[in-house]
């Protein structure tokens, strides 16, 4: 592997929590405070990792194993996603349903570790998950799939290297439009707002964060590593987009890259900033407004 | 051939020993001892068979004459067949182990004869089902599987509810069975003959009969097979039947139906495109629907039912896809879309049957079904639950395990499709990929639903706190199956193609080679996959290594759950698989259409509430039930023919036969 294929996947690694820094600066800056430091993030980690653990009694090796596996698939998902135009070091035509399922697995195995505390709060918000993220996998495939047919082959490193250079000629709205749905399902698979309040402190209003309320020490560091990187993984569905209209290869590709992780990073908090959180009967009506935009998307591209 | 003499054995043996365990009378261990061997010596036998047939991918035939008017005992065995028929023999085998342990711990003490009798008889029948050339064979074995599998439905009879569903399943399957037979009619009297190789000339003497056999095919079939609306016997049906014999029903017998449509797809030549397009979209309306009504339920075999006509429905899309590459002539499309189907078929009947088994063990260790009176098992069942949870994964198509393989196929398929076919050929495909992937979203909420509330938590009920792992012969066949899950996920990339090519090759129009080419490619993308999945399992164990590192040594203590400092909590006040599936039920409310049955809280110091809600089937309330009611009626003025009189029935007989005498003696 060369450096510069090499240099993006150890970028995720380590620089996917400072992205949460970027986003709380953002609010920060907006509501005129100062915001925590930079390095928070990895200080939060650090903590958690020192530390010991408390379980419920009612669980059992599944809760355990849950943030374990969650983590798992999200860095075997780190090595589908292109990053910076580099191609990714698994890739095959079809990879970006290897993707959205692998992640689902993580999904599956953050609801049961939720379900196995026998609460009804973790309960409440492992069904919410389930009920929305079922809506949003076919939002999120159709985007996913569109841009393979604007792109011209179904691997996501096709698509970011070079496949959507010729589609941002050929199809420009078909493409931005596309933009548009992967940035609602980035906002609403990485439980931001206005789907998700990931700063509340009120069980009955949250999704995710609810789900992993049990959690402790080690296990919840593993959680907000993987958090960190899913949302890292979904900014650069967008960020590649943009990179293919420009075309500009090699490490000033990659100095380009860095300021478009950086600037979505910021629009969601800016995003986070303007709006209030929806009700949760609104959501499955933003999701479906998503999923018809995907349709108008994919209608004007094969028609 | 060398290949006759097991595939006999295979098709006699279990029914002998079936006969042998009825006369062993009021012996359980005997009967049992009996039926077991039978299903297992058949099924090592066929399997032998099989899987020499697969590995060279040519067909055994062997034939013989028989006195039945049309009727040739005529068998082939061809790589399809075998593809139908490995999966078979393979459930047919654990879930006969799985029985024994089932039925000795049943309370009642009737003898075990006859179970095992119908059991080994439904087996049998499905081999024959499956290898049967001639039209009448397939009939009457077609029949002899049906009834089979009605009197193991009504196992239980003494209960008024399975009395109910056997009724609904023999009403169902025969009107199902009325369809195959005027398909065979029409294509018997154009062909002139009902031996199966004389069908392929009438295709091109006939092209537009072949469509109204294709309909027919769907019908007949599809009743079997639980597509969408001709399901409604599946979920009574499975539910009632003894655990292990829904594995088998749910596993292979419903895929006797999918069997039949490949079947008589290789006999009707050229497909036109609406064939396709009716499959895809019966396919995806049976999925997604499935797997909402899925949801809804509250019975856990109930809930395991409904998920078959949704897996039915990925498999009816794929076939569809299959038939559009054939109509529009891309063979990459037909490649993929029917080997998507094959090894949906055999992924479905290793999940579905572990699932089932597993079901079966929850009904053995606690005596419920209900969701909401269950709980806590993992901790109670530690193998089942976690044979279970691997079923979970299998089914809700993640990887690394084989259910993901056969979707990311069909997806494969679609991908193909969109790109080959030209606008607005290629428009409907805008529905399949929304659409599995709406699937798959639901079939995790749902069996996330399942596992969470059976499992997890704590007991809803005394008797939920009773669970206990059953022995080695049921967790024996459990494990078997999970691991079979496991190792085509991983290693189905090596064998796929290989054992694929023949059969996919007898669906299509075109030399194994235009097939082969994209079946290899996909094995390279499988490998990919599967290369994914090996190295997810390798991060997991890695990860827990090092999180069992991380708390070595360090304080790590037990503690009730948090709940939010309320002192007094009880098991009741746990979320239910209601509650969990609230809402998407809410989203979905025009199909599921919940009735809710409520007792609000009254006054300030209220003293009781109640609130029940129970999911319909929309398609037995709305179209069934009116339709069938109007039939009734309208057949009512000819009720006085029948009225339970014998002899009046003996003259029916000689009525008709001095008719048909009469009838055939005109030159």
């Amino acid at each position: 592997m060369s450096p510069i294929q090499l240099f993006p996947l150890l970028a995720a690694l380590l620089l996917a929590p400072l992205l949460r820094s970027v986003i709380n600066r953002t609010k920060a800056w907006i509501a005129g405070r100062r915001g925590p430091p930079w390095l928070q993030p990895y200080r939060d980690l650090r903590k958690l990792l020192g530390k010991g653990a408390v379980y419920s009694q009612t669980t059992t090796w599944l809760f355990r194993a849950g943030p374990v596996v969650g983590l798992a698939t999200v860095l075997v998902a780190v090595t589908i996603v292109p990053m910076a135009g580099v191609a990714a070091p698994l890739h095959f035509s079809g990879d970006l349903v290897l993707f959205a399922y692998v992640l689902a697995l993580g999904r599956l195995a953050t609801i049961l570790a939720a379900l196995d505390v026998g609460s009804s709060f973790e309960a409440m918000g492992a069904s919410r998950e389930a009920a929305y993220s079922a809506l949003v996998e076919p939002v999120l495939l159709l985007g996913l799939v569109s841009l393979g047919l604007v792109a011209g082959g179904y691997s996501l490193s096709l698509i970011y290297c070079g496949g959507l250079a010729v589609g941002w000629e050929r199809s420009p709205e078909v493409v931005t439009l596309l933009a548009f749905v992967l940035f609602v399902v980035l906002l609403i698979e990485n439980a931001r707002m206005p789907i998700d309040d990931p700063t509340t402190h009120l069980e009955l209003t949250m999704i995710h964060e609810v789900m992993v309320l049990d959690h402790g020490g080690p296990d919840l560091a593993f959680i907000e590593y993987a958090q960190a990187l899913k949302l890292w993984l979904f900014i650069q569905l967008l960020v590649g987009i943009a990179i293919s209209a420009l075309a500009v290869t090699g490490w000033p590709g990659v100095v380009i890259w860095a300021i478009g992780t950086v600037a979505v990073g910021v629009v969601v908090g800016l995003v986070e900033s303007a709006m209030a959180r929806l009700r949760l009967v609104q959501i499955p009506q933003l999701i479906f407004g998503t999923g018809a935009v995907a349709t108008m998307a994919l209608l004007l591209q094969i028609v | 051939m060398g290949l006759a003499a097991p595939l006999l054995l295979c098709l006699t043996c279990p029914v002998a020993f079936g006969l042998c365990a009825v006369a062993a009378g009021r012996s359980r261990a005997w009967a049992t001892g009996l039926g077991v061997a039978g299903t297992i010596v058949g099924a090592t036998a066929g399997l032998t068979a099989t899987v020499s047939v697969l590995a060279r991918g040519r067909a055994v035939t062997w034939d013989a004459p028989w006195s039945v008017p049309s009727g040739h005992l005529a068998l082939v065995l061809d790589p399809l067949a075998a593809l139908f028929l490995a999966p078979t023999l393979l459930l047919a085998a654990t879930a006969a182990v799985y029985g024994s342990g089932y039925l000795a711990g049943a309370d009642d003490r009737r003898s075990l004869g006859p179970v095992w009798f119908f059991f080994n008889t439904l087996v049998t029948s499905m081999v024959w089902v499956v290898l049967a050339a001639n039209a009448v064979l397939f009939l009457v074995a077609w029949e002899v599987m049906s009834l089979s599998s009605y009197f193991l439905v009504t196992h239980d009879h003494h209960q008024e509810e399975v009395q109910a569903a056997g009724r609904t399943y023999l009403i169902a399957t025969h009107l199902g069975t009325l369809f195959l037979f005027i398909m065979f009619f029409l294509m018997g009297r154009a062909a002139g003959s009902m031996d199966f190789p004389a069908f392929p000339g009438v295709a091109t003497a006939e092209p537009r009969l072949m469509g109204w056999i294709f309909l027919c095919a769907v019908v007949g079939f599809g009743t079997k097979a639980g597509f969408l609306p001709l399901h409604v016997w599946l979920p009574e049906a499975h539910p009632a039947a003894p655990s292990h014999v829904s594995a088998l029903m749910s596993g292979v017998m419903i895929k006797t139906g999918i069997y039949g449509i490949l079947r008589i797809l290789t006999y009707l030549g050229a497909p036109a495109p609406w064939w396709g397009w009716l499959l895809v979209a019966v396919g995806l309306i049976s999925g997604v629907i499935g797997v909402v009504l899925a949801l809804a339920q509250q019975d856990l075999k109930r809930l395991l039912a409904y998920s078959s006509i949704e897996n039915v429905g990925i498999i009816a899309l794929a076939i569809g896809l299959g038939v559009l590459g054939v109509a529009y002539r891309v063979p990459a499309l037909a490649a993929l879309g029917f080997a998507g189907a094959l090894l949906h078929v055999i992924n479905h009947a290793l999940f579905k049957g572990l699932l089932f088994l597993g079901a079966g063990a929850i009904v053995h260790a606690t005596g419920t079904r209900l969701l909401d009176d269950l709980g806590g098992l993992l901790k109670r069942m530690p193998r089942t639950g976690a044979l279970f949870a691997v079923g979970v994964v299998a089914i809700s198509a993640l990887p690394p395990l084989n259910g993901f393989l056969g979707e990311l196929v069909i997806y494969l398929a679609i991908f193909k499709g969109m790109l080959a076919l030209p606008f607005p050929a290629d428009l409907p495909f805008l529905f399949a990929v929304p659409g599995l992937a709406l699937i798959g979203g639901l079939a995790l909420a749902c069996f996330a639903n399942g596992f969470g509330t059976v499992f997890l938590g704590t007991p809803r009920s005394e008797r939920s706190d009773h669970g206990h792992d059953p022995d080695l012969r049921m967790v024996g066949p459990m494990a078997l199956l999970a691991i079979c899950c496991l190792a085509v996920g991983l290693l189905g990339w090596a064998v796929v193609p290989r054992l694929f090519t023949p059969a996919v090759a007898l669906l299509t129009p075109w030399p194994p080679g235009e097939i082969q080419a994209p079946l290899a490619l996909m094995a390279a993308q499988l490998r990919v996959v599967s290369l994914a999945g090996a190295a997810l399992l390798g991060l997991i164990g890695l990860l827990a290594w090092f999180r069992r590192t991380l708390l070595g040594g360090r304080e790590v203590t037990q503690h009730v759950t948090w709940g939010c400092g309320y002192a007094a909590p009880t098991p009741r006040m746990q979320y239910t698989s209601v509650s969990f599936a609230a809402p998407l039920v809410k989203v979905f409310h025009r199909v599921v259409r919940p009735r809710v049955s409520a007792i609000p809280p009254d006054g300030l110091f209220p003293d009781h509430a109640a609130f029940a809600t129970q999911a319909t089937d929309l398609f037995r309330q709305a179209l069934w039930v009116p339709v069938l009611t109007m039939i009734v009626r309208a057949t009512q003025p000819l009720r006085w023919i029948q009225h339970g009189s014998v002899r009046s029935y003996v003259l029916y007989i000689v009525a008709t036969l001095v008719v048909l005498l009469t009838w055939g003696l005109e030159p």
